[in-house]
């Protein structure tokens, strides 16, 4: 990286399954005038502003960055839409780290949301083709066969999905942004909820939510703020073809490739030891064994064993997903912002209750599409 | 009924779109369209790594030459992994719970997703034998509408080793 770039504000709204009160412009809004504030910056100090979403169909609304250019003080400056699916909004930071990076901006503003109440994801998901069977039944039907060849490759047992329901809900309670708050939440509630795409069940599957998600960005010479800067250590985006012959969609090439630049640029060689948490898509809980595996955590086929013995909860020696992650909250495109923004938010020591003590290097991942598209960064407390 | 004159601000409505749209599918999705209107399977092989892909796009994703070989695939293929779909939605045709499963055809090195009838859903098993039941030959048309469903075929499973780096 030829310029330091630093996270020095941070964004993000009340994630719920409808927020009628407000339009998406006012959606995006808040979270930016939070992000602003905790910059102790105003709308005039951005020099560019880098948005993403989900595919645009979802809401019905083409181009919608145009239409948000006024609600995000964008108008007569640079703005940039990012579209990589469900990775979109780590990619989307990632686009805004490097016109920092390259010296093309001081302080620039990124954006990231969905509005599931205004849209049918379903629907959207399922358009009609003629070379595919009308089989879909949403994102959840297209991943529930890739963790049964995960668990019968790895001879996971099958409550480990459970196990991640849990705890990442246990751990949304100390966050007060997340949609989900289920104080009672056990393995039985999670078994006893129904089975959607078996082997999925409803509360091992992410939720529908409102909410966005923002972060502004700044070079070495336009620190501000409120809390000390999270530097960009390293980053990376990876894609992948959607379907090739010997194509391992629980062990992505592209995940691996994605993790091995972002690694050597960090200097990482050890991501359990040396990273003190982790923020990682997991929309559907056999994911978190699925990534471990794939981040390098651990061996092959040992994810699960890191989540059996409790290595990933709040109180483990790598928790991941200290915030609930998409488990607990899920406006799509925003999604992947928020694994980026939680671990700023770590590093910079502002995560609340939801802090690991002492986090100072941590890594934040997003996967989209059908597992074809990666972006990843780490973030630490000290200058690379 | 509500009074009109108070209720409160309307703040949504539900506007339903439609979209028709031409679908081009060029020379090489044409072949497989074409192929299924005569119920049965084209794929095509990459002259570099010898693969079979289907449908095949005209062109290797992984060594980014031209498919130029056509290939008749089987109409028998095996269950590589699956799910049981038991989630409604708008514009569905099939009674749920139904089984949603990645079907390798024999000869093929792509699987591809296919619906799984003529079995109760918790008797299906990664490894199954299944084959192609198309619809009746007037109804044929070049769609993969064309294939109602695959169906066991009474063979023994598959080994896991034989499918293993097909999921």
């Amino acid at each position: 990286m030829a310029e330091r770039c630093a996270v020095i504000g941070v964004g993000q709204t009340h994630h719920k399954s409808k927020r009628d009160d407000v339009s998406i412009a006012g959606l995006v809004r808040e979270a930016a005038k939070m992000a602003l504030a905790d910059a102790d910056l105003t709308w005039s100090d951005i020099d560019a502003v880098v948005i993403g979403k989900a595919p645009d169909m979802f809401e019905g609304n083409m181009m919608p960055e145009i239409y948000l250019a006024p609600a995000l003080g964008a108008v007569g400056k640079p703005m940039f839409r990012v579209h990589t699916a469900g990775s979109v909004g780590g990619s989307t930071a990632l686009v805004a780290a490097h016109l920092i990076s390259s010296g093309i901006h001081k302080r620039v503003l990124t954006v990231a949301y969905e509005k599931q109440s205004d849209s049918d994801a379903m629907w959207a998901l399922s358009v009609p083709q003629p070379f595919a069977a009308p089989l879909l039944a949403g994102a959840g039907g297209y991943f529930a066969p890739h963790i049964r060849a995960y668990m019968r490759r790895s001879g996971a047992p099958e409550y480990i999905g459970r196990m991640v329901a849990v705890k990442d809900r246990k751990n949304a309670m100390r966050n007060p942004y997340a949609h989900l708050h289920l104080p009672d939440i056990d393995m039985k509630m999670v078994e006893d909820s129904m089975m959607l795409w078996d082997p999925l069940r409803y509360l091992e599957a992410c939720p529908s939510s409102d909410g966005a998600a923002a972060m502004v960005l700044s070079s070495e010479d336009a620190i501000s703020g409120h809390y000390p800067p999270a530097w960009i250590h390293g980053m990376a985006m990876r894609s992948e073809p959607t379907m090739f012959a010997g194509r391992d969609q629980i062990n992505p090439q592209a995940g691996r490739d994605c993790s091995a630049d972002v690694y050597a640029q960090a200097g990482i060689t050890n991501p359990r030891e040396q990273f003190d948490c982790a923020e990682v898509y997991v929309p559907f809980s056999w994911y978190e064994p699925m990534w471990l595996e794939n981040l390098g955590f651990c061996d092959l086929g040992d994810g699960w064993k890191l989540t059996e013995a409790g290595a990933t909860a709040f109180d483990g020696d790598i928790p991941w997903n200290a915030s609930g992650g998409v488990l607990s909250s899920n406006p799509i495109g925003a999604s992947g912002m928020l694994r980026f923004l939680e671990v700023a938010m770590q590093v910079r020591g502002q995560a609340g209750e939801h802090q690991v003590d002492g986090a100072k290097l941590a890594l934040g991942q997003a996967y989209g599409g059908g597992s074809q598209f990666f972006a990843m960064w780490v973030v630490g407390s000290e200058k690379p | 009924m509500a009074d009109e004159t108070t209720a409160g601000p309307v703040t949504t409505l539900a506007t339903p779109i439609r979209l028709d749209f031409d679908f081009t599918p060029g020379v090489a999705q044409s072949r497989f369209l074409r192929g299924l209107e005569q119920g049965k399977f084209m794929g095509q092989r990459c002259p570099s790594c010898g693969k079979v892909y289907v449908p095949s796009r005209g062109s290797c994703p992984t060594d980014g030459v031209p498919t130029t070989e056509d290939v008749l695939l089987s109409n028998v293929g095996t269950v590589t992994t699956y799910c049981v779909v038991n989630v409604p939605f708008a514009g569905q045709s099939i009674e749920i719970p139904y089984i949603c499963a990645q079907v390798l055809l024999d000869g093929a090195n792509v699987s591809f997703m296919g619906l799984i009838q003529e079995i109760p859903a918790d008797q299906i098993r990664m490894g199954m034998r299944v084959e192609a039941v198309w619809v009746d030959e007037s109804e044929l048309t070049p769609s993969l509408a064309s294939v109602r469903y695959f169906r066991p075929n009474g063979e023994t499973d598959a080994d896991y080793e034989t499918y293993k780096e097909y999921l």
